[in-house]
């Protein structure tokens, strides 16, 4: 039986049609990590090559998007901010939200994207999830950057409409935007791994992600009159909103945050990122097989 | 020797029909017979990978209870007709897809090359594309830097390292890809058909290359190719698929000789029932062979002395009183050595038998294969026929004589002589 184990150990890499729910193969990632970075790399370098503005284009579209919010939403139908100047407002938003979107709708097409690729070659294929996530956490920190010079002239210019209220609670932003990155893969690799067998759920994601903004208090403070007589408390139950909120408060010190509302919104994360563990794993295996 | 890879009760299936449709009705179909306990309906175990058999059965197995063991070391070349399995075999060897029971083990890192150029991205230059390709393939930051002049090198587009590769010629991007691959340092190396790409001199380089990984320093390298040339001159092992099961294992001669009797021996094609038919509603084949034309009886050994009669019985079902009838001569390897052909007098709806004779003393001892085809006078495509008939050819004087094959797809006999004491212009 022990020469039995022991020849057992002597090899590398054993392929059976069975193998732990759970297990990521963490090691064998991080034995990847240098395609993670040319990955990461691929993606920005790939995406403005031959245009005219190249990375310009990160700070056009969320201040185009601010505009447009200003326009729409604060001008026409003039919904509150919470005393906070629109653009501020907005951009912290939209800064936060296009984050989050990007994560998901792009982990949700990795198997299809991908599936070139991945029927040739063999590497962990969290790989690419991971290099979505890493791709645009830079791109955020990116348009931070522009938000923070806005912020800026707010402060220095405009100091009769607006004081800054940065408490310590901004410490918490890593862990705003940990939390939101995973929730954003775990659905993402969700979808993804279903969309595999069920090409309808592509469809949800291009018009379900614009819902779910609506749903979450992006363009409107979650803590308001309007918002309360119409949706009562039921929007407090989407977990992104106590991290916009959060957001909120450590910027503007207005934000309605309640501890046990962000434990929910961990609790709901830790959850599916443990689904997406498992279906993810499942369909990896033999999604080439289907697709 | 220590074992590189152990296969052991490998069986992969795959679902017919159902795969790609993909949608919930199917699903809920399913569902729905299992609530009733009845048989899914999409459920039905077929026993072999055989795509002629027709479409009874909705599951294929197309590696079934495969079990073999590679040594470090050796070059294994994988052969079988299309549909045998190969390709599945190396995806589920270079983990792309898992098997349906059984086990694989592997010592060693393995780098599976089922393609060249894997991952390439067009907007990025030759030298990122190195770096991306070299990652996925599964090399290390440091490993690419420490090769990459070499890489260059090797692919001959030092000139344009640094333009996107979307502006490369194909030529050019295979080059880069293989060069990459090339580089490449696994304990296992799994290489299907890619070489079938790129121009003559760069598939010798690739060839060569190939083989001195294998010899040289010792990798195990597991081969695919239809190209038996190639594997013969590459590998000492051969495996033989057939129908998703292991046929035979061994030195690569034996088991490539095996491969070629069994698949290609076909002297004589008769249609014996309606399922075999040979045609189309243009015209109908009766009967197609390969004899010897010297001997009393036509299925006799063909020497490489007789001459080969090439004998073809069919109904036209054209109005045309005239056919075209051509076929290539192959080697066992799909390698063209002729081809021939003419206008024959074929009145319509009665049998007519075309015939066509090659010399004596002019194949070689070996295996050949014709492809038949038919047009109208006017060159308009009725019927083609890949590998109707396959022959061999014998040299038996030599054989009893124990002498090796002369080289060569043909052998004719040309006309030596000697003159003794005459002083030559050139001297």
């Amino acid at each position: 039986m022990s020469a039995n184990a022991e020849s057992q150990e002597q090899w590398d890499v054993v392929i059976e049609p069975d193998y732990p729910l759970f297990n990521l193969r963490l090691r064998e990632v991080w034995s990847y990590r240098d395609l993670l970075w040319i990955l990461v790399f691929r993606n920005f370098v790939a995406q403005y090559k031959q245009t005219l503005l190249g990375p310009v284009w990160f700070f056009i579209q969320p201040m185009l998007t601010t505009l447009t919010f200003m326009v729409i939403f604060g001008a026409i139908a003039q919904i509150p901010t919470g005393g906070i100047p629109q653009p501020l407002f907005y951009l912290s938003g939209v800064v936060i939200w296009t984050y989050f979107a990007d994560c998901l709708v792009k982990t949700s097409t990795v198997f299809k994207d991908n599936a070139g690729v991945f029927g040739k070659v063999y590497f962990p294929r969290l790989i690419i999830p991971l290099s979505i996530i890493v791709s645009n956490l830079i791109k955020f920190a990116l348009q931070s950057v522009l938000f923070v010079l806005v912020l800026l002239y707010y402060v220095y210019f405009k100091g009769d409409v607006f004081q800054l209220h940065m408490s310590s609670f901004l410490f918490m932003l890593p862990v705003f935007l940990l939390l939101m990155a995973l929730l954003g893969l775990s659905l993402g690799m969700i979808i993804s791994s279903l969309t595999t067998k069920y090409r309808d759920l592509a469809f949800l994601v291009a018009f379900g992600v614009q819902l779910l903004m609506y749903a979450t208090p992006v363009v409107y403070p979650l803590d308001s009159e309007r918002v309360r007589s119409l949706a009562g408390n039921f929007l407090q139950w989407n977990p992104l909103a106590p991290i916009f909120e959060g957001v909120r408060k450590g910027l503007f010190g207005t934000g309605f945050f309640e501890w046990w509302y962000f434990g929910y919104a961990v609790a709901v994360t830790v959850v599916l990122m443990f689904v997406a563990i498992i279906v993810f794993n499942k369909v990896e295996r033999n999604f080439i097989d289907t697709v | 020797m220590s074992k590189a890879i152990e296969v052991s009760h490998l069986s992969k299936l795959y679902r017919l029909g159902s795969i790609g449709t993909g949608n919930l009705s199917h699903d809920f179909q399913r569902w729905l017979a299992k609530v009733r306990g009845k048989e899914d309906p999409y459920m039905v175990i077929g026993k072999q990978n055989n795509r002629e058999a027709g479409g009874k059965n909705d599951v294929v197995y197309s590696l079934n209870d495969i079990s073999f063991t590679i040594n470090q070391g050796d070059s294994v070349g994988i052969i079988g007709r299309n549909g045998a399995g190969k390709s599945t075999l190396l995806k589920v060897l270079s983990r792309i897809t898992s098997p349906t029971s059984g086990s694989v083990k592997v010592r060693g890192r393995v780098a599976s090359l089922l393609e060249v150029g894997t991952g390439f991205h067009p907007e990025l230059s030759g030298r990122e594309n190195i770096f991306l390709n070299g990652s996925i393939l599964g090399m290390r930051r440091h490993e690419i830097n420490a090769k990459l002049d070499e890489i260059i090198e090797f692919s001959g587009v030092e000139r344009y390292i640094d333009t996107p590769v979307k502006r490369y010629s194909s030529g050019m991007y295979v080059r880069l890809a293989f060069a990459v691959a090339a580089h490449l340092e696994p304990e296992i190396l799994i290489v299907d058909e890619v070489l079938a790409v790129g121009d003559a001199e760069f598939q010798k380089k690739c060839l060569g290359k190939m083989n001195q990984v294998s010899t040289n320093e010792g990798r195990t390298v597991l081969f695919v190719s239809h190209n038996l040339t190639a594997v013969e001159t590459l590998c000492n092992q051969g495996i033989y698929l057939d129908m998703g099961q292991l046929a035979m294992q061994g030195p690569t001669l034996e088991v490539v000789r095996e491969y070629v009797s069994r698949d290609l021996l076909a002297r004589r094609v008769v249609q014996s029932t309606e399922s075999k038919k040979l045609g189309n509603e243009h015209l109908t084949i009766l009967e197609a062979a390969v004899e010897n034309a010297n001997a009393e009886n036509p299925n006799d050994i063909i020497d490489i002395t007789s001459d080969v009669r090439l004998k073809i019985t069919l109904i036209n079902h054209t109005k045309d009183h005239h056919l075209s009838v051509g076929f290539d001569l192959k080697t066992a390897k799909e390698e063209v050595v002729f081809g021939s052909g003419g206008k024959l007098h074929c009145p319509p709806d009665m049998p007519t038998v075309f015939t066509c004779v090659i010399p004596g003393n002019f194949l070689n001892d070996d295996l050949y294969q014709m492809d038949i085809y038919f047009h109208t006078p006017g060159m308009s495509k009725l019927f083609a026929h890949r590998s109707m008939v396959s022959f061999e050819i014998k040299d038996q004087a030599r054989e009893n004589g124990f002498l090796g094959k002369i080289n060569g797809m043909i052998r004719p006999q040309l006309q030596w002589a000697s003159s003794a004491g005459i002083t030559t212009n050139l001297s």
